[in-house]
């Protein structure tokens, strides 16, 4: 697919989209955005992760023109995204989390129209060659309001594409959709980023942002608490930590307990327990077991997160269907 | 300026014009074409002829400003009020388009409906009732000057309305009224003093006047005052246009 018009950028790496201090406040009073700071390599999958209502929608909507910022800047490419709207808005494309569609236009119809509005002239090859890999071709004399829940998808990402932008924006693109049409999906957005578009891509499924990411960013109540790459982020996420403080100090921990993960801490009056909190099987409930037949008692327990933990833990317990769904 | 933008919003309101023909076009042309054959041909002949002009004829502008406010304000205020009801919107607000461009394809499509619907009924009052045009370009002149003016205004209510019921509301409740009551079938001269005194507190009563001088040459308020409210309101929309655009009311939160 041919995105981006430019020869290959100088400096893959260097930010493509930047982001200073931005803060939102809605009318209102509602914070939704406090002082996001967050910068977006040329060429990169970043996934922003975060709970219902952590303000994603928020941050792509500013950054798209949709909404005004309350404080701070953004750069698209190096322009300012009020000062210098234009050039701005057109590197950007955007697919928005619901499927606003023009019922009844047809989908080529309303693919020129995007087009049009961004700009462009008219480049039928071009429109036809996204219709294609969007596998949307056969359908495009058809009616928007006849497609499915998934076509739409695509039509929406058709039209976000339209205009070559060298930036893309999914807002949640796969939620609600079945598990063959996500990975389809998926597969796009690597061509897309293979071809030198630089995406951004918004989920609550860790699996989404496991699966596709380079880089992840966690956003909760309005604040961007960490980024990282998804490497080094997975190895934190995957472990917890549930500490006991015993009753009575421990010499060592008993030899048939060796094969576990345990540590003692506090000269033997602490016991540390890791496990893997991605796992269904957790092992707590053996420890604790299997500690009550080696009478160890323990005064209280918790579990002892890193904070960034803390959030993943709380968002599988929000959305622990999307979590399980197989093969997701 | 981004014309290709102007060009594609201007295109895609004037498809969905033709694609709904029958309500956009065919259904006021039809309904006005009633008035002239209960007023024109069956009643009008039963009445006397106002300042030398045949009732019949005399109606024509009257009838034909109504035609146009309604429609230069409905097809505007749907133009604007439909992405915003389906939430595609948010692709007019993320592209690169000044509001200047986003009003020049709106309004632009929507004053071009009315114009031609303004002609269609023209030529269909042909039909029915003879008639003379004193000023063929100052008619076209006001013609086009409704349009936009009223297309303009169709554009504000749209982008208010958050609702069905109040994209009606003012067309229905504020505009016919006020075009029945502006000498839409009579002459302002035709009414006791008082009433003479209130009526030009009513806009329309200007829009009718000016735009029936350009056919009979003779009105019930003098032409210049006529075409100084007309761009009198045209100025009050352009500024209110560009306050709701500057502050991003009800388009941006
Ligand atoms: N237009 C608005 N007015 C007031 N509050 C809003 C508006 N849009 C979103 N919010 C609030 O801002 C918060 C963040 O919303 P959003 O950015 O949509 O979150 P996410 O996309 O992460 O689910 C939510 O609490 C939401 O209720
Ligand atoms: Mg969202």
């Amino acid at each position: 697919m041919r995105i981006a018009t430019e020869p290959a950028p100088s400096g893959v790496g260097e930010p493509i989209v930047q982001v200073s201090g931005l803060g939102k406040t809605y009318a209102g009073g509602f914070q939704a955005l406090k002082n996001v700071s967050l910068s977006i390599r040329r060429g990169e999958i970043f996934a922003l992760l975060g709970p219902n209502g952590a303000g994603k929608t928020t941050l792509i909507s500013i950054i798209c023109g949709i909404v005004n910022p309350s404080e701070g800047t953004v750069l698209a490419d190096g322009h300012d995204i009020v000062r210098d709207y234009r050039a701005a808005r057109a590197k950007i494309g955007l697919v928005p989390q619901e499927l606003h569609t023009d019922a009844f236009e047809s989908v080529w119809a309303t693919l020129r129209f995007s087009r049009g509005l961004f700009g462009k002239p008219p480049d039928p090859a071009y429109l036809e060659k996204v219709l294609r890999e969007l596998s949307l071709w056969e359908k495009k004399d058809n009616k928007i309001m006849s497609l499915s829940g998934g076509m739409k998808r695509r039509v929406l990402i058709a039209k976000a594409l339209a205009h070559e932008p060298k930036i893309l924006f999914l807002d949640e693109p796969t939620a609600g959709v079945d598990v063959e049409l996500r990975h389809d999906m998926w597969q796009m957005v690597r061509r897309l980023r293979d071809d030198g578009v630089t995406i951004i891509l918004t989920t609550h499924y860790i699996e989404e942002a496991e699966e596709m990411a380079d880089r992840i960013g966690v956003i909760r109540r309005g604040e961007l608490i960490v980024v990282e790459d998804k490497a080094v982020l997975m190895r934190k996420l995957g472990k917890k930590q549930l500490t006991l403080n015993l009753q009575n100090p421990l010499p060592r921990i008993p030899d048939d307990l060796a094969a576990l993960p345990l540590e003692l801490a506090g000269d033997g009056g602490i016991l540390v327990y890791t496990f893997d909190a991605q796992s269904e099987e957790t092992g707590i409930a053996d420890l604790l077991r299997r500690l009550g037949e080696h009478g160890i008692a323990f005064k209280d327990l918790h579990s002892s997160e890193s904070s960034l933990e803390d959030i993943f833990v709380g968002l599988l317990r929000s959305d622990a269907n999307a979590a399980r769904e197989p093969g997701a | 300026m981004n014309t290709h933008a102007i060009r594609a919003i201007y295109r895609f309101e004037m498809a969905r014009t033709f694609r709904t023909i029958t309500q956009s076009i065919a259904s006021p042309v039809l309904s006005t074409s009633l008035y002239f054959v209960v007023f024109g041909a069956a009643i009008g002949s039963r009445m006397g002829a106002i300042d030398g002009v045949s009732y019949g004829a005399f109606i024509i502008p009257g009838l034909i400003m109504l035609s146009l406010l309604n429609e230069s304000i409905s097809n505007a205020s749907f133009g604007i009020y439909l992405p915003k009801w389906s939430g595609t919107i948010y692709e007019l607000l993320s592209a690169p388009v000044s509001y200047l461009e986003a009003l020049i394809g709106y309004v632009g499509a929507a004053a071009t409906k009315s114009v031609m619907l303004g002609v269609l009924i023209l030529i269909t009052a042909r039909l029915f009732v003879p008639y003379h045009i004193e000023h063929p370009l100052w008619m076209l002149g006001f013609l086009l000057l409704t349009a936009v003016t009223f297309s303009l205004f169709g554009f504000i209510i749209g982008i208010w309305a958050d609702d069905f019921q109040k994209l009606q509301v003012i067309p229905l409740m504020v505009v016919t009224p006020l075009t029945f009551l502006g000498g839409a079938f009579y002459s302002i001269g035709m009414l006791p003093p008082v009433w003479q005194k209130i009526a030009l507190f009513n806009p329309v009563v200007y829009l009718i006047s000016g735009f029936r001088w350009s056919f009979f040459g003779q009105s019930d308020v003098n032409v210049g005052i006529s075409l100084a409210a007309t761009l009198g309101f045209l100025a009050l929309c352009l500024g209110i246009v560009w306050w709701i655009f500057r502050t991003g009311y009800k388009l941006k939160s």
